[in-house]
């Protein structure tokens, strides 16, 4: 497969006040086609600061970004972003929404009715043709983040760039966004960049698991090819044993090998009374046993 | 409620509400609340003003408690009659004489004057609502575009912050003789389409207004969110679509409270400075009331500052339904 979007070796550095620091180094990934892409890491690691730099939000401050053979310089509707908390305009309804971004693409390509067929089309595509005259205020959080797809959708960009698009739901909600995604992904064969903590939801939706180590200067530490038959069901791949292999290997990255470097250092950091100590104990180890619970 | 009519409502299967739940039910509170109270308050006033009035002994007479004012509320509507009717009387007087005189010479081109009685207080009323919503208006031309450039551009920021954070805490009665002096010696033209005085009270109103409108629209630009500016840049929305689209309705709420902030001291400032330039308006009356020294002057004055704080509080309430009018959030429902 033809490569589409090449992430060639890229450094990211933030200046501070106590001199540069590093967030990313060469990071180096290639994309192809139609190909589902989930970066995965704790937070902090830079995951959204790479798919920053691919949005062209951020220039990397060396390597680049190429899409299609040429160099991503700025922000652009051919690399749309679905952020994280949905970032509609408040004051516009879900329609006016998307057809702002609509009209900013294909305004001078197709006529009036062509446009309000399109934003229709996208908007029953996230199943949100029953509200689509109400404003962000008026759904719930879910609704938002499908109109926030609906519109990124609309733009009918090269690479759908996503920020963590469920991070903010209720697993129930995420599950059927999840579900609603991989419909679409099969419908439309779009190229995703995913960023994600959810471990279940990588290997659900992914090709490929990019697997980030730990800040300062972060890299990709691993690539999981996920190699399951689509279309993918979730109640199916439970008791799948691959399926489950894909899940402890990501699990093992994280919680194992690049585990939270903080959480040690802390607990060395200042002596405590035995009493504060178990205590202390205790409640590291329900943190862990909560953040597997949050990726399981 | 006796026991027979209980027992009536309930075999009839249904419940009539009960004294104590009309009582603690909202729809009683809730006038109690809206009507009753304000009303025992305003009824509270008065009576303290009355009693407090006939104690205060000044060189004009005693202090003019509710019934004086009203009285002079009365008389000044009555004065405002009979100006009306002198003043059409006028007008008829020169029309005939006009028609006279073409009859007698077609060639006389009629010469219509205007009629130059005293102005009342309806028509100091009338002046001073046009002085406040012209200088106004003029500062929201200036101060939203300024704001949104000052907002938009850290550099432009840097550079007339300074300027603003220097001429904002001063008053504008402080401008009041520098603008009469410049005014008298740029606008002299024989045929004046308004006149000096109200230009003098519009650009006071004006430079009051500007600095607190400049200031929360600057802020409320700089505070977008974040993600929103990155949702334009994403769809790479020209500068004019980007202020149009995205700026200005995010701002909105911001420009809002700036507009209050200042409708409310334009106001206060424009009456000062009306008093203090001698500018047609309710301050001029308020001063040529002082001035005069009648047994009623004094009355005359309260039912000025009476009037004075109603348009006011109607001012802000007109702002704020204009606001819920195009805000869409609720920072407008109070």
């Amino acid at each position: 497969m033809s490569v589409l979007l090449d992430i060639s070796h890229i450094d990211m550095e933030f200046p501070t006040p106590k001199g540069p620091f590093t967030a990313l180094r060469d990071v180096d990934l290639k994309i192809s086609q139609g190909e589902f892409v989930s970066l995965i890491g704790h937070s902090g690691c830079g995951k959204s600061t790479v798919l920053n730099v691919v949005a062209g939000l951020y220039q990397a401050t060396r390597g680049g970004v190429i899409l299609n053979g040429k160099e991503v310089t700025e922000p652009g509707p051919e690399r749309a972003v679905v952020f994280q908390n949905h970032s509609l305009l408040p004051w516009l309804s879900a329609y006016e929404n998307v057809e702002l971004a609509v009209k900013q693409v294909f305004g001078s390509s197709k006529s009036k009715a062509e446009m309000r067929q399109w934003i229709e089309y996208n908007l029953d595509l996230v199943h949100m043709s029953h509200a689509m005259h109400k404003r962000p205020g008026e759904i719930s959080g879910g609704m938002k983040q499908r109109v926030g797809i609906a519109r990124a959708l609309a733009m009918q960009p090269k690479v759908l760039l996503m920020d963590e698009p469920f991070g903010a739901l209720d697993a129930l909600t995420r599950a059927h966004m999840q579900d609603s995604l991989m419909e679409i992904q099969a419908e439309l064969n779009n190229t995703v960049i995913m960023i994600t903590h959810d471990v279940d939801e990588a290997v659900l939706l992914s090709d490929r698991i990019v697997m980030m180590t730990n800040g300062p200067a972060a890299t990709i530490g691993e690539i999981l090819e996920v190699d399951l038959e689509r279309p993918r069901h979730r109640l199916e791949l439970a008791d799948n044993p691959l399926y489950n292999q894909y899940r402890s290997k990501v699990l093992k990255f994280l919680h194992e090998r690049h585990s939270k470097p903080d959480v040690p250092i802390k607990k060395s950091a200042q002596p405590k009374s035995s009493s504060q100590q178990a205590a202390a104990n205790a409640k590291a180890r329900n943190a862990q046993k909560e953040a597997v619970e949050d990726a399981a | 409620m006796n026991t027979t009519t209980v027992n009536a409502t309930k075999l009839a299967g249904f419940k009539l509400p009960q004294l104590s739940e009309v009582f603690n039910g909202t729809l009683v509170s809730g006038a109690i609340r809206l009507v009753a109270l304000p009303l025992a308050g305003i009824l509270a006033f008065l009576l303290l003003w009355s009693i407090t009035a006939q104690n205060i002994d000044t060189s004009l007479g005693k202090f003019p408690g509710p019934a004086a004012v009203m009285e002079q509320f009365n008389s000044l509507y009555d004065e405002h009659q009979r100006s009306r009717n002198k003043e059409q009387a006028f007008y008829e007087r020169q029309e005939k004489r006009n028609a006279e005189r073409v009859a007698k010479d077609p060639n006389y081109e009629p010469k219509v004057r205007a009629y130059t009685g005293k102005e009342t207080f309806l028509d100091q009323i009338i002046t001073s609502l046009i002085t406040v919503m012209s200088g106004f208006l003029l500062a929201v031309v200036i101060a939203i575009p300024l704001g949104i450039a000052i907002g938009l551009s850290k550099t432009l920021n840097s550079a007339i912050n300074p300027i603003i954070q220097v001429f904002k805490p001063v008053s504008p009665l402080a401008w009041l003789p520098l603008v009469t002096m410049v005014v008298s010696a740029l606008y002299a033209t024989p045929d004046p389409i308004v006149a000096k005085s109200f230009l003098v009270s519009l650009i006071t109103v004006t430079l009051c207004c500007l600095w607190p409108m400049v200031i929360n629209t600057a802020v409320g630009v700089a505070g977008i969110d974040k993600d929103l500016i990155n949702v334009s840049k994403v769809l790479r929305l020209p500068a004019l679509r980007h202020v149009q689209k995205i700026v200005l309705p995010a701002s909105v709420p911001m420009i809002f409270t700036g507009m209050r902030l200042s409708l409310g001291v334009a106001w206060m400032v424009l009456i000062a400075a009306e008093m203090l330039a001698q500018n047609p308006g309710l301050g001029k009356f308020v001063w040529d009331e002082f001035q005069n020294g009648s047994s009623n002057s004094l009355a005359r004055i309260m039912a000025a500052v009476l009037v004075i704080g109603v348009i006011g509080f109607l001012l802000d309430r007109g702002m704020l339904v204009l606001q819920k009018l195009v805000s869409w959030d609720d920072s407008a429902s109070q």
